[in-house]
């Protein structure tokens, strides 16, 4: 009874934090936590520089091209885990795809 | 690794102009335990020793929070230390202006009861006119910009508006919807055997909540908690007792929990004589329970104690009357009779067309004849 899966995201969409949505650092756990009501996400290092490049500006495929070349990553490796990431926290309503 | 909270519960003030028969408080809310109310000062204390503590979720609740007229440099100082802040209030005379300066002062999230779908149930149930003042709120937080959560009590009498307060929470723009059927402690145990619905009810507006949620995906977030003298098992309470959460009353006690300081069997700290980190490391109240070296059988060799906990010692006391026991509400505890003889004489009174009794209103004079009686 769940609803169907939402098609593929273009690489052309531009990923934002949904405000009620805030990255905060945890310094009693030394980590990174992406606060929202009744609830949090952990994020491991990835996942804070993928939010961190998430500005409302960059295309998706501007944010992948940007940790290729932080990370000297070869092309193409690196769009499969921030689709995953992203569409995960898509689908808990803390990101969202816009033009 | 010790566990550290996430979560602190700040009861404001108990101090609250709703009169709902289901509320949390302790039944001697208004009695002498409960009456000097910690200062702005204290208050901002105890922020910054729950934020050094780990905690990263505040919520600003009660009694009516929105009482406090500091509420606003509350939710600064909250704001200050990077806590995500949510206001838990019932909106009652909550104008746009006071939620503007809120917003300001750096408040995250609001949430806001209702009582029912329309004026005539939310009004009765509350005991206080509320319903417009609410409708007029949800408009407020969702014009300044903030994320909304709408909060239902459900128990026999509103039950059958699960749909209609779906497609409210759904119409106002809501993030959140919680659904959250009573749980039976404070004035809701008092009230038991009015509030608690037929398994015929339940079944129904579970069936509605699986049809909504496959109709609105991730537009509308419906949060079911699932009624637990209904169920096989135990809820996992507060993610296990002492492990992630705690309370601080409005004069300062600090409990596991917003219902344990029911269990006359443990001893309570204040933030008054004590600082928070002592209070969560080592204070009876919170290690007693913690981990699980205290479990009985069946708990101790049940493959689901990882998953939880042992249930509710608050139950366990409440019910039982040993904190220290399996919460009865699980079917594998020696208790279970005294749950399902509950459950059975509502479902006899419903099947012989009885008039359901009158509850008793959450209000200050009913609490001091309560805490006379013991």
């Amino acid at each position: 009874m769940s609803p169907p899966p939402p098609p593929p995201v273009a690489v052309t969409a531009v990923p934002r934090l949904h405000p009620k949505a805030r990255l905060q650092r945890d310094d009693v756990r030394g980590r990174d936590v992406l606060l929202y009501p009744e609830g949090l996400v952990v994020l491991n290092a990835t996942g804070t520089a993928i939010l961190g490049l998430c500005d409302g500006v960059r295309s998706i495929a501007q944010v992948v091209a940007a940790l290729e070349q932080r990370y000297g990553a070869p092309a193409g490796t690196v769009k499969p885990d921030v689709s995953a990431f992203l569409d995960g926290l898509a689908a808990k309503g803390l990101v969202t795809y816009g033009p | 690794m010790d566990p550290k909270p996430l979560w602190l519960l700040a009861e404001l003030t108990y101090k609250c102009p709703l009169q709902c028969p289901y509320c949390s408080n302790p039944l001697d809310f208004a009695g002498p335990r409960f009456k000097r109310e910690l200062s702005t000062d204290e208050w901002c204390r105890v922020f910054r020793e729950a934020k050094a503590l780990g905690v990263l979720q505040l919520g600003l609740s009660g009694g009516e929070p929105t009482l406090r007229s500091d509420l606003e440099e509350l939710v600064r100082e909250a704001h200050g230390l990077g806590l995500y802040t949510s206001l838990i209030t019932s909106a009652y005379r909550l104008t746009k202006e006071r939620l503007a300066a809120l917003k300001a002062a750096g408040l995250d999230h609001v949430q806001i009861s209702i009582q029912g779908a329309d004026a005539e149930l939310s009004d009765a149930v509350a005991g206080t006119a509320s319903y417009r003042d609410k409708i007029a709120a949800y408009h407020y937080t969702r014009e300044l910009g903030f994320p909304l959560t709408v909060n239902v009590v459900l128990h026999r009498r509103n039950l059958h508006q699960v749909e209609a307060l779906i497609r409210l929470a759904e119409t106002l723009g809501a993030e959140r919807i919680e659904l959250a059927n009573t749980q039976f402690y404070g004035w809701a145990l008092h009230n038991r055997d009015v509030l608690m619905p037929t398994r015929a009810q339940l079944d129904e507006a579970w069936q509605v909540v699986q049809r909504e949620r496959a109709r609105l995906g991730t537009k509308l977030e419906i949060v079911w908690v699932l009624p637990d003298y209904h169920e096989q098992y135990p809820k996992p309470c507060m993610g296990g007792w002492a492990r992630a959460y705690m309370t601080v009353t409005p004069a300062g006690e600090v409990w596991p929990c917003h219902a344990a300081g029911r269990i006359t069997s443990l001893r309570f700290e204040n933030v008054r004589d004590r600082p928070l980190d002592w209070i969560w490391e080592h204070s009876d109240a919170f290690t007693r329970f913690r981990g699980d070296a205290w479990m009985p059988e069946p708990c101790r060799s049940c493959p689901r104690k990882a998953q939880d906990f042992g249930g509710c010692r608050c139950q366990a006391f409440l019910v039982v009357g040993d904190a220290g026991v399996t919460d009865p509400v699980c079917s594998l505890s020696p208790h279970r009779p005294l749950i399902d003889a509950a459950v059975a004489e509502v479902e006899r009174a419903a099947a012989a067309g009885a008039a359901p009794d009158e509850w008793t209103y959450r209000a200050a004079p009913a609490s001091r004849a309560l805490a006379a009686k013991g």
